[in-house]
């Protein structure tokens, strides 16, 4: 190779070094827009992007469990169907791509019974108290589940409390795989959850169903930041709750940014009367997806220790 | 394509890893370079057990194989860098069968980590404290640098060098002048122009001679030229290297200020003690992330009774000494700072609030930030100076091994806790366990050990003693502490402060030490 | 992946059951020996041990085998083997009804209770065998036995039934048909003292397959049935292989020309033209070209649970090299150089039969790289379920080969686009499978004058219940159901037929006044039942049927996987309305729950994820509709 020229001198530290052009992220091919009719009006989105996508376009309200924008569609819940014109059975909203020509309806009788259905088997055998959608679903698909009885079968169990930051409640649990997938490929990895059993009878569990100290958790916390029932709760929560001392109302969010590495995730701070009660992450944050680590996630409590116990 | 090279992100960067792992589940292909296999090295494609310290040799044999295997970007080279010649000649004796010797990596593993990084469409190299906290800190980074320039796996998207930052704001603190040489935007203070600036600016004189690192600072207390020190925020009294001598200088200071949120082994030894607000949910401001993104930090919860935000205690003892610089309002501060470091020009609150963070440089506001740095090496004719080759040399740790002193004792991090654990010891981790000493269960077989065993680990500089775990991460003769639990064991009584003359970072990563059984319980030393 | 496992250790012999499934571990890290220089220095298996996932399945079923039980050593081994996290694993091995996870004695005796046996004394057995051996679930004979209902064990031809299973170093397998006390008793003391037959149970073709042997009778499907021990030279004899010469010289626009004009639909269930999804395949091929990682599968699914059903594991163990021919001619039309049997894991002489046909059929170039020297590329492997009805659905199917939880996935994509490893699958029914060879030799459009104008050819179906000589039956299509109950000698039990269960759970009951329907699809369809997997059971007047809905209702709240809420929830609120209903303790009336039944099924049809959700509360319905059963 010939010797480079001579034109270039060396950097010097003293001197800035001229600036260079913008860079960008390669282009990605433009998608095609693909129109559907939703309710009788017609819509556009991009090829790829899911009748739930459609339906919000349109300010339709649809209602969903187990789908998060972060997370991988699993359409187990199936209090998101909608009545395809063309298919057989009803469709998930959440993940059902949309195809040129598509005709759905999202409030037909067919589509308001389903959705009625499985909140009513949801709120039969699941204790949704502190699940926040529920109260406006039920009323909204008229659901009573109570016609199924007092006896009827329920996931109801001790609640499980095997350390000091999580706390687990499966009587709570819809089985929406949410938390699985935050714990495993969908973003930390650690796999130290999955479902277990069959049937009624599948579960979220560790193998063997082993307390979580003995388990690969890592205590991220992002498969309660992802659970849509208060199933699983930081025991920071979980303690103000039992004492009747919770109030949402009384609590300010702050975004900030995390001290504990050079990543940058953003911080919510939930504060309630000047405390920290909880640390979340915006879902829409580039940086964490609304993940965080133990330590972003748990490790605010210096904050929370007087000067004089400060060592 | 990533090389992870002496950084174990799993444990210290768990967000950036979830992105790397995206990547690997996409097919990326990543490569660990680590002494031990950990968490993240169990992710690799490959994983690179490397001889603690020899990053040098496997570099410049890598960079040797590329060339020789005709792999080398040759119109990169030629248009972007200068001083190929003299590095391809400096590495002609690192053969791949020397790497192996100095490495203990097989030969056939680095050809192909060659191969597979010069082919790579796309290829990042990644490192952290394996690279940094050696007493060639600065050549480990440039033999990293020449394999990018080597393959032009740099100014691109989706390539490049990248340094992952310990703390939220270590890059933030160089943007902003916390480095010997530089004014806030790396501007250099001895570069009258730019001095100027800012004298013009702050109606002051800047001295215009660069000034010390920290390890500059200890050798110059213990020549009596330094003898009061202000300390915001650190807690030099259990991270430095060489515990002992960091005690006996501190202590031997005629006026030492600690600033901090916590009364710390530093802030015993102070003369005055500044309690402060927790910097990231007790007062306004910015910092800037690993991939240069300055981003806003917000007054969550009001600071306890009687400490303040760091600012407000600097605008205090600037009012006492005469200067009074009115009303702390850190908006104001910053658009001080970005009209007068043009790199962050265009950063104004609004826009950062709007974009979530923005990264640098950013001139103005109509610029968006960049993604990647050093887009100009891809222009042609090239755009600014040629970016040069340095060969450099591989040299073992300074601590040297020997029939005394026969294991290498290596330093690191774990998940849940940070530094000296005094934020993170406050909370209660699940993960947290009682520091150990790791050993590979060779060595706990050859040195007749019980997990949990109490043994005396001894270096040229001190002794501690620590309880015994058998990690089959490690391989036999590498031993591992944490630097997290200074109250259980005293880890840098063993480091050595053996330090890069031109970064100042101490050796945490090579220490010889022995092990002895300790038959009598005792406490640390 | 970093893993984390607890402290529990695998035994040697965990360790042998899963090496003899993965082979010997290739370094330290994979779970062998270390090797301090090597492995200390470098690992180079991160992410290509993964790709190995769908060797989950075969292991746990050797762990199971050898062990008793999947333990918490052997989960550790495997997920280390393997990568993959044991949560996971212990997620998988939790789905399959034949694995234990808990510590269980080596020998199991399964009993079935299911409908078909139900009408043979089955209750009378299980209530005789509490006497004798103490409650289901709990361990006899100095506790290295125990006993445990089953679901159905598709021996319906034989009921009652029973399988018993004996773990340890040579594991066995046992079939007992019709089963008594005695029988069982004495099987599982000989289990526990060692004593099994190598052979888990033999084919009596005069039993299962009354047709056999008839001369008098043109049998299509069911000719070659008859052999104790069919061999591919017998099969050769009989004309075997014809069909894959000549579907060789018509290559696979041929075969799928041929195989459209007959009009196959698929035998499984779900009556979807055969050569449609070839065709899906077939126009794909060039892609395969452009990209060296895409592949075509062909998939056998054998995986037969619907209770009633019995049909391929007696094609499977009479004339197994037919099944054989059919998939390497689908494959050659697919574009598949790679099949899999999925087999059910209660057959074991089906899985025996099949694992030595193809054994054989290897050697003889009938399968591998270079098919009777043609140039044809296709193999097949056998792989077992482990108890779950639900892997029958084919994309459930898939996530079970894969080493994941037998759940359904939602479609689409549909398998032909995505299916196995996400590649482009043909799933075949062992039946469908069959009719190939036979389609290919006659020439589809003479296969077409079988059957009537839209149900086409053959079709075998499996007659239990109250029926004079259960078993299966072959007949052209078209023919009525009171025909094929005759060619069965006729009403059983005590003469008087009250219902017919036609297509088996997910099908539907008929009452006498329809058993003049003709058996196809679109007459079935009429009066709202189906011909599902050719299910014909009987029940004489003396059966309570609601009994028979609850044992239905149970069946499905047993096997539902659990994934979707309508399913999930559904299928147990279900058999609870019924348990009301059948005591009499409704809320308010009896109609009130109908309604309810009736709801919640419109629900589970319309919203369930797949097949058996959507058809979970078909049969029930069916009956509600013709008979007052609650009034």
């Amino acid at each position: 190779m010939s010797k480079p020229a001579e034109s270039a001198a060396a950097p010097t530290a003293l001197v800035p070094i001229p600036r260079g052009p913008v860079p960008h992220a390669p282009e990605s091919a433009r998608l095609r827009e693909i129109e559907i009719q939703v309710d009788g009006k017609a819509v556009s989105v991009p090829e790829g992007a899911t009748i739930l996508d459609a339906a919000r376009k349109l300010g339709i309200e649809t209602p969903t469990l187990c789908f998060l924008e972060t997370l991988t569609p699993v359409n187990v819940c199936r209090v998101c169907v909608v009545e395809l014109e063309g298919a057989r059975t009803l469709v998930p909203a959440c993940s059902r791509k949309v195809e040129p020509g598509m005709s759905v309806k999202t409030d037909s009788e067919r589509v308001r019974l389903s959705r009625k259905l499985v909140l009513e088997f949801l709120a039969s055998s699941v204790d949704v108290s502190t699940a926040p959608a529920f109260p406006e679903y039920m009323e909204r698909y008229d659901a009573h589940p109570e016609r199924f009885g007092k006896d009827n079968a329920t996931v109801a169990q001790p609640v499980k409390i095997d350390n000091d930051l999580y706390v687990r409640d499966y009587s709570k649990c819809i089985l929406c795989y949410k938390c699985v997938e935050a714990c495993g490929i969908d973003a930390q990895n650690t796999f130290a959850i999955a479902v277990a059993g069959r049937g009624f009878t599948a579960h979220i569990a560790t193998e063997f169903d082993v307390p979580l100290p003995d388990s690969a958790c890592v205590y991220c916390g992002n498969c309660i930041g992802v659970c849509p029932t208060g199933a699983l709760m930081f025991k920071s929560e979980y303690d103000m709750r039992q004492a009747g001392t919770w109030d949402e109302s009384r609590q300010t969010r702050t975004d900030t940014i995390c001290p504990y590495c050079g990543v940058g995730c953003d911080l919510t701070i939930h504060a309630q009367d000047d405390k920290i009660v909880r640390v979340t992450s915006p879902l829409d944050n580039s940086v964490t997806h609304g993940n965080l680590c133990i330590k972003g996630r748990f490790g605010w409590q210096f904050v929370e220790v007087q000067p004089a116990e400060k060592k | 394509m990533v090389l992870l090279w002496g950084s174990n992100a799993r444990e210290t960067h768990p967000i950036f890893f979830h992105h790397l792992l995206k990547g690997v589940r996409h097919g990326a292909k990543l490569y660990v370079m680590d002494p031990r296999r950990t968490s993240s090295a169990q992710w690799g494609d490959v994983w690179l057990g490397l001889n603690v310290g020899s990053d040098i040799s496997l570099a410049n044999a890598m960079g040797r194989e590329i060339i020789a295997a005709g792999l080398a970007n040759e119109k990169f080279i030629k248009n972007a860098t200068s001083g190929f010649d003299a590095y391809k000649a400096h590495v002609e004796e690192y053969t791949l069968e020397r790497a192996e010797r100095d490495t203990g990596v097989p030969a056939q593993v680095i050809r192909e980590t060659a191969h597979a990084y010069a082919r790579a469409e796309r290829a990042q190299i990644c490192w952290t404290l394996g690279i940094t906290e050696h007493h060639n800190a600065v050549d480990n980074v440039l033999s990293l640098i020449n394999l990018a320039l080597l393959t032009g796996h740099v100014g691109r998207y989706g390539s490049g060098v990248n340094p992952l930052r310990g703390q939220n704001n270590v890059q933030g603190g160089g943007d902003m002048g916390a480095i010997p040489d530089r004014l806030p935007g790396f501007q250099h203070v001895e570069n009258n122009e730019l001095r100027g600036k800012f004298e013009r600016a702050w109606g002051v004189a800047i001295p215009p001679k660069r000034g010390w690192h920290l390890t500059d600072m200890f050798n110059a207390m213990e020549r009596g030229e330094l003898t009061t020190l202000y300390v915001l925020g650190e807690n030099p009294a259990d991270s430095e290297a060489d515990r002992h001598r960091c005690l006996k200088l501190l202590r031997g200071l005629e006026f030492m200020v600690v600033q901090d949120m916590f009364y710390t082994k530093t802030a015993e030894l102070a003369t005055v003690v500044l309690p402060a607000a927790a910097g990231w949910c007790e007062s306004e401001g910015t910092v800037t992330s690993s991939e240069r993104r300055v981003q806003r930090v917000r007054r969550a919860v009001p600071p306890p009774a009687g400490t303040r935000d760091d600012m407000e205690i600097i605008f205090e003892l600037a009012r006492r000494m005469g200067r009074d610089w009115g009303k702390l309002d850190s908006e104001k501060l910053w658009d001080e700072m970005r009209a007068l470091s043009p790199m962050h020009g265009g950063m104004s609150y609004a826009r950062l609030e709007e974009m979530g963070g923005i990264q640098w440089p950013c001139y103005d506001e109509s610029h968006p930030g960049e993604m990647f740095l050093h887009s100009r090496l891809w222009q042609e004719p090239l755009i600014g100076p040629r970016a040069p080759f340095s060969p450099v040399e591989f040299v073992p740790p300074v601590d040297k091994l020997d029939e005394q002193y026969p294991i290498r004792l290596t330093t690191g991090r774990r998940l849940d806790s940070y530094n000296t654990n005094v934020q993170t010891g406050l909370y209660a981790s699940p993960l947290r366990q009682p520091e150990t000493l790791d050993l590979s269960p060779e060595d706990g077989a050859h040195y007749k050990l019980e997990e949990g065993e109490r043994v005396r680990v001894s270096s040229r500089r001190g002794s501690v003693v620590a309880p015994v775990r058998f990690d089959p991460g490690l391989r036999r003769g590498l031993a591992f502490l944490t630097t997290h639990f200074h109250d259980q064991v005293a880890t840098n009584d063993l480091t050595i402060d053996a330090s890069d003359p031109k970064s100042g970072t101490s050796e945490f990563k090579a220490t010889a030490i022995r092990i002895e059984k300790e038959l009598t319980p005792s406490q640390g030393d | 992946m970093d893993l984390h496992f607890t402290g529990a250790e695998p035994t040697p012999a965990e360790r042998a059951a899963v090496d003899s499934v993965l082979g010997d571990p290739e370094s330290g890290w994979d779970g062998g020996e270390r090797c301090p220089e090597l492995d200390g220095h470098t690992a180079s298996d991160g992410q290509q041990r993964n790709l190995r996932r769908d060797r989950l399945l075969p292991a746990l079923h050797a762990i199971q085998s050898r062990v008793g039980w999947i333990t918490p050593g052997a989960v550790n081994y495997t997920g280390l083997r393997l990568d993959i996290p044991p949560a996971e694993v212990y997620g998988v091995a939790s789905f399959y009804g034949m694995f234990s996870l808990s510590a269980r004695p080596p020998v199991v005796a399964h009993v079935c209770d299911d409908i078909a046996c139900l009408t043979c004394g089955a209750e009378g057995l299980c209530q005789e065998l509490e006497k004798q051996l103490g409650p289901a679930g709990t361990p006899c004979s100095a506790r290295r036995a125990v006993w445990q209902r089953s679901a159905c064990l598709g021996l319906c031809e034989r009921a009652p039934a029973a399988m018993i299973t004996r773990a340890g170093e040579t594991p066995r397998e046992r079939v007992l048909a019709p089963a008594s006390v005695g029988d069982i008793v004495s099987a599982l003391n000989d289990a526990v003292e060692d004593r099994m037959p190598a052979q888990p149970d033999s084919l009596n073709a005069q039993l299962s397959v009354p047709q056999a042997g008839s001369v008098d009778l043109d049998l299509h499907l069911l000719r070659r049935i008859g052999s104790s021990n069919p061999s591919l030279e017998d099969y050769q004899r009989q004309g075997g292989y014809e069909a894959l010469r000549k579907a060789l010289d018509l290559g696979p626009d041929g075969v799928i020309r041929e195989v459209a004009a007959a009009k196959l639909l698929g035998r499984g269930g779900a009556a979807f033209p055969a050569a449609k999804k070839w065709e899906a395949l077939h126009v794909q091929r060039h892609l395969l070209k452009e990209n060296p990682g895409r592949k075509h599968y062909l998939i056998c699914n054998a995986d037969e649970s619907e209770p009633g059903t019995f049909k391929d594991r007696v094609l499977m163990e009479g004339d197994p090299f037919a099944v054989l021919e059919g998939m390497t001619i689908a494959a050659l039309a697919a574009g598949a150089e790679q099949g899999y049997i999925y087999l059910r894991g209660e057959y074991p002489l089906a899985a025996e039969r099949m694992q030595r046909a193809i054994h054989e059929a290897r050697h003889a170039d009938l399968l591998g790289d270079n098919v009777l020297g043609r140039g044809l590329k296709f193999d097949i492997e056998l792989r077992r379920g482990a108890g779950a009805y639900i892997c029958g659905e084919e994309t459930a199917l898939f996530n079970s080969i894969e080493g994941y939880r037998g759940e359904p996935r939602n479609k689409p994509p549909f398998p032909t686009q995505a299916g196995l490893f996400r590649q482009p699958t043909v799933v075949n029914n062992v039946e469908t499978l069959v009719n190939v060879p036979l389609i290919i030799r006659e020439g589809g459009a003479a296969y077409a004058k079988a059957g009537t104008a839209n149900s086409i050819g053959y079709r075998v179906f499996c007659l239990s219940g109250h029926v004079v000589r259960p078993g299966v039956y072959e007949i052209a299509m078209g023919v009525t159901l009171r025909s094929l109950i005759e060619l069965a000698g006729g009403v059983g039990g005590n003469g008087r037929l009250q219902a017919v269960l036609l297509g088996g759970a997910a099908g539907a009951f008929v009452s006498p006044k329809e058993l003049d329907t003709p058996l196809t699809f679109e007459d079935t369809r009429a009066i709202g039942a189906t011909l599902g997997s050719g299910v014909v059971m009987l029940f004489d007047d003396s059966v309570d049927l609601k009994k028979i809905l609850l044992r239905i209702a149970e069946f499905f709240r047993h096997e539902t996987c659990g994934q979707c809420v309508p399913c999930r929830v559904g299928v147990v609120r279900q058999e609870e309305a019924l348990q009301r209903l059948v005591a009499g303790k409704s809320f308010a009336t009896a109609a009130e729950d109908i309604n309810l039944l009736r709801q919640m099924g419109q629900a589970m049809r319309d919203a369930s994820i797949c097949g058996l959700g959507q058809t979970a509360s078909t049969a029930i319905e069916s009956a509600l509709s013709r008979w007052s059963l609650f009034s």
